[in-house]
């Protein structure tokens, strides 16, 4: 089988593309559900992905430090790691920061979360060094689609990409079940739309909210561990930069909307990877806030914008 | 009849405007007690202290329970009142969650009992038959009073495109799937037509003859709360003037002169 270079190197792009999308969705899917249910942008969820992934990398190095060489239990193990002190994290956040201004003016929460991002910025560079740090690969080697004999341009997917894809794949439909069919999905619904209502039936909204700063921080969790482990290399800045994008795509998508969140991650990293592969790949940050802005100005309501019904 | 709520001394106070000055009212199990009275006198206030949404300056509101005990409602939050008091309410406006469908409004009102079943969210997202089970008998219950007021048909659609009529009839009935003991309604029958108040009416009445439900009735439609009414409690500029049977409320002087001012001296 020939594949002509361009078409290989279009299919690369769009392998890349995707597993960056997938993250980027995971992250987004907290900033458009904090949204739908307290109506404010929760501008310190990059950092909570970042401590996400800080906290994978140390669970990392402790478990190779100890020697244990089964990849599947390192995953799992980091994962839950990972996983449980970002979600406690992020309730902590919600609890000391946004909790108490609930009832104030719209502005204030924001300043909140601009102050809470400040001080995680600063605390993991306290306590973990400003420079890089850096794992071995945990997962290695791929599957070759088309091994570019003859001059061709050779596309490969690696097993990590494999499993990014998959993993989040499954966890958004996980996700959408639970805001589909459990009681607490249609609580949340039920507070995205009405609050007071919403407890006048019982429902005790603080849990609610909590839990939904908790469900949006462990799938930033995720997001950190795979981005930890695709990269391999992370710092104290990296949320900054992705929680823009990731609230890029939020905003893309339909703030408010869940489907939204994840089509425009997934758009946003085709985007950055197309973009990176055919213009020029250092202005690819440019071209995400250039998205930004044309959204805002031409669709403010995103893609898929107001569906109530799916809003959280 | 037995007393299920006892209103003591009520006072709710902002700033120097005494919106409710030491109000004391019962309502019995089984009995539909009116709060009447001119805008402005306190009504929708004593209904916001009695739901959490206030915390009253002064006096108690006490609550036979069930079980057995009291219990005082104004130390709860609001979704105590409705999980542990089984205190339910509707308000002027309407507030259904629009964008869910009918059935699902009143599932929502179904929460505490499913989130039990669903062992942290894990038994639900599986479909375990716990919560199969769970989820079941809210549909059940909730089939059961669209049933009641006739909108089985509409189950599916988004509470939102209900005509109006029917929005305020789903309003009360995802208030009863909380299943309460007493129902707090504020002003049920505004913007209703004629047929469609005297249907309210009826099923209003169905529910304290059937059911042994308690109700609370904020409404402003003179003939529907002298209809269905055991006892009228007036108010104005936020005391009470009158605390009796719909017949006496008629012909008391001091509500005539509430409600159409002092006669002019000759």
């Amino acid at each position: 089988m020939h594949v002509p270079p361009p078409m290989a190197y279009f299919l690369q792009q769009l392998v890349n593309g995707l597993v960056l999308g997938s993250i980027y969705g995971l992250i987004a899917i907290g900033y458009t559900m904090v949204y739908g249910i307290v109506g404010m942008i929760n501008f310190a969820h990059g950092e909570i992905y970042m401590l996400g992934a800080f906290l994978a990398l140390i669970a990392f190095v402790a478990l190779s430090a100890i020697g244990l060489s089964s990849v599947p239990l390192t995953l799992v193990i980091v994962l839950v790691v990972a996983v449980t002190f970002t979600a406690a994290w992020g309730w902590t956040v919600e609890r000391v920061a946004y909790r108490p201004l609930r009832n104030s003016p719209r502005l204030a929460p924001l300043i909140s979360a601009i102050g809470v991002s400040i001080f995680l910025q600063n605390f993991v560079q306290l306590t973990q060094g400003a420079r890089s740090k850096a794992i071995q690969p945990v997962l290695r080697g791929g599957v070759t689609l088309y091994g570019g004999g003859d001059g061709g341009f050779a596309v490969t997917i690696s097993w990590l990409q494999i499993f990014i894809v998959v993993f989040t794949t499954v966890l958004m439909i996980g996700f959408t079940l639970l805001i589909a069919r459990t009681s607490l999905g249609r609580a949340q619904r039920a507070c995205s739309q009405d609050l007071k209502m919403a407890s006048l039936l019982g429902i005790d909204v603080d849990k609610t909210i909590s839990t939904t700063f908790v469900i949006g921080a462990a799938l930033a969790a995720v997001a950190g561990m795979l981005v930890t482990l695709y990269y391999g290399v992370i710092d104290f800045f990296i949320g900054f930069l992705a929680g823009i994008k990731a609230f890029t795509a939020a905003v893309l998508g339909g703030i408010g909307s869940l489907p939204g969140a994840m089509l425009g991650g997934l758009l946003i990293g085709l985007i950055e990877a197309f973009w990176s592969g055919y213009a020029a790949a250092e202005y690819k940050d440019v071209a995400v806030y250039g998205i930004l802005v044309l959204v805002l100005t031409v669709r403010p309501q995103g893609l898929l914008g107001r569906p109530m019904i799916e809003k959280v | 009849m037995s007393k299920l709520l006892s209103v003591e001394h009520l006072t709710m106070q902002f700033g120097g405007l005494k919106a409710v000055n030491d109000v004391s009212f019962t309502a019995s199990a089984s009995a539909i007690t009116a709060i009447i009275g001119p805008n402005g006198a306190g009504k929708t206030t004593v209904f916001n202290c009695l739901t959490g949404f206030y915390h009253p300056t002064h006096g108690r509101i006490i609550l036979q329970r069930e079980a057995g005990g009291t219990v005082e409602l104004q130390h709860l939050r609001k979704h105590q009142v409705a999980a542990r008091a089984k205190v339910a309410r509707t308000f002027q406006n309407i507030r259904l969650f629009a964008g869910m469908t009918v059935l699902e409004n009143l599932i929502v009102a179904q929460h505490n009992r499913l989130q039990r079943a669903s062992l942290f969210s894990i038994a639900g997202l599986f479909g375990l038959p716990a919560y199969k089970n769970a989820e079941k008998d809210a549909v059940e219950r909730a089939r059961f009073w669209l049933d009641r007021v006739g909108l089985t048909a509409s189950a599916d659609v988004p509470a939102g495109s209900l005509p109006y009529g029917q929005q305020r009839k789903l309003e009360i009935v995802r208030a009863l799937c909380t299943e309460p003991v007493l129902l707090c309604l504020d002003e049920p029958a505004a913007g209703l037509n004629g047929s469609e108040t005297a249907e309210l009416a009826r099923f209003l009445r169905e529910l304290r003859d059937e059911h042994g439900l308690a109700i609370l009735l904020i409404e402003h439609d003179m003939g529907m709360v002298m209809g269905i009414s055991d006892h009228i409690v007036v108010l104005d500029y936020g005391r009470k003037i009158a605390d009796a049977a719909p017949a006496v409320i008629k012909e008391d002087p001091a509500v005539i002169r509430a409600y159409l001012g002092e006669p002019e001296a000759a």
